[in-house]
């Protein structure tokens, strides 16, 4: 009886508030911490205006259906398995990191760590091997994101011994099946992400949200040098600028281009031209102002440089 | 006869959003979780089966839960427990035992009891489902 009692007393000082009419979706937004993730990923990320837009629109998306949900409009939670297809180096790995922050101020990972693997963490190599290889990932992954990069290479269907059909199988029923623990992002280049949905209907229907990367333009690559170089503690004189300016355009020309991968392969080589000029320079002392500059005389003894001198000569 | 082995076993059986809800502890703590059946749990029977492997590194409930609901759809009508292992030093043993599946009907023991010399009295449990049947034929 007295039990019965404070339950009623319970019950009588929470009265249920009355039905909202009206939502604020600008203090939603506020709320869940979106902005400032958004706002980083702006600042931080040079370029990719079209991914940038793609990132909002999905968190509005995501914030809507979450009030949608509060006031029992919602049916089934929304899918949000994904794909990222672009070149090399163009920040897919980086915006994966981001999302997997951003569904969780949003409250769709209850985690929001991101478990990064490729075939090989999935695909075992003998019979029996891949699927407690890849149920191991998949527990690990659980609560956040798992991203998986290069996804085409478990599909190969030119060796009848490949285990990845079974990877792939299982992939498919936890995305399913489990879409609330988990979501998945696959990541690749486009034209091979491509053959591998034409191969594997299943995995491609499954993905709700397919975003492409575009290359970077080289003002946005010379961003991304001077972002790096700053981070360095380096910078560029004016002929340096220059000169990295024109090598862009040789390096663009040169197969296996990877944009931001390839600027900073370049940088490193620049500093270390600048660290054997300094060297050999043969002073006693050194100012700190040319520890930190990168001059013309490093970026110009590349090799793309002599390649275009060389066809110059005849 | 209710097996009371382990912890929470005199309250009411544990649903799953309340499993999930310790595993989450077992996980904050950073201990490793394992999953173990049988069908003798005898209380002097420490060796239960293993279900997969320890799961390390985990950082959600859910995907020990996974392995949790397979081990009950093959092992329906056996004791299914969780062992937390702590392996930090001075620990290093099993931190949180519970049991979180059981037979429909559990028979429970007998005492026996063996006179010895001198009118001596020697007394042991047996269990009424291990005589009954075989290994993987005891329950249900």
């Amino acid at each position: 009886m007295s039990t019965t009692e404070a339950l009623a007393d319970t019950t009588e000082q929470r009265p249920a508030p009355p039905p909202a009419e009206r939502i604020d979706l600008a203090a939603e937004y506020r709320e869940a911490g979106v902005a400032d993730v958004l706002e980083r990923l702006d600042n931080e990320l040079v370029g990719l205006a079209p991914v940038k837009q793609r990132v909002r629109e999905i968190a509005a998306l995501l914030l809507v259906d979450r009030v949608r949900q509060r006031v029992g409009l919602a049916t089934e939670p929304p899918s949000l398995h994904m794909c990222f297809t672009g070149n090399p180096g163009t920040g897919k790995t980086t915006l994966a990191l981001r999302m997997a922050e951003v569904l969780h101020r949003l409250g769709y990972v209850r985690k929001g760590h991101v478990v990064s693997v490729t075939r090989d963490d999935l695909v075992g190599q003998f019979i029996g091997h891949t699927a407690p290889k890849t149920k191991d990932v998949l527990k690990r992954a659980m609560g956040g994101v798992l991203f998986i990069d290069e996804a085409y290479y478990l599909y190969r269907p030119e060796n009848e011994k490949d285990y990845g059909q079974e990877a792939i199988e299982i992939l498919l029923q936890v995305m399913e099946n489990q879409r609330d623990d988990l979501v998945v992002i696959l990541a690749g280049y486009a034209d091979r992400m491509e053959r591998f949905f034409a191969s594997n209907p299943g995995m491609k229907s499954r993905i709700a949200h397919h975003v492409d990367f575009p290359d970077y333009d080289n003002d946005e690559l010379v961003q991304i040098a001077e972002r790096m170089l700053a981070d360095w503690n380096y910078r560029f004189d004016e002929g340096g600028q220059e000169a990295f300016e024109e090598y862009l355009v040789l390096r663009r020309r040169q197969p296996h281009f990877a944009n931001a991968r390839s600027v900073r392969n370049a940088l490193d080589r620049m500093r270390l031209r600048q660290a054997l000029r300094l060297f050999n320079a043969g002073e006693q002392t050194i100012s700190v102002d040319a520890l930190q500059t990168l001059t013309a005389a490093d970026v110009r003894s590349s090799r793309h440089f002599a390649d275009t001198a060389g066809h110059a000569k005849p | 006869m209710r097996i009371t082995q382990g912890t929470f076993s005199f309250l009411p059986d544990l649903t799953d959003a309340q499993i999930a809800a310790q595993i989450e502890y077992c996980l904050r703590n950073e201990w490793a979780v394992a999953i173990e059946y049988t069908d003798d749990a005898h209380p002097r029977n420490t060796y239960w089966n293993m279900w997969g492997n320890p799961m390390f590194d985990l950082q959600d409930a859910a995907g020990a839960m996974m392995e949790l609901n397979e081990c009950r759809a093959h092992n329906p009508e056996h004791y299914i427990r969780i062992n937390a292992f702590d392996s930090t030093k001075g620990w290093e043993t099993v931190r949180l035992s519970f049991i979180v599946n059981r037979p429909s009907v559990e028979p429970g023991f007998r005492l026996v009891r063996r006179e010895g010399a001198g009118r001596t009295l020697h007394y042991t449990l047996e269990s009424y489902a291990v005589n009954r049947q075989p290994e993987g034929a005891r329950y249900g």
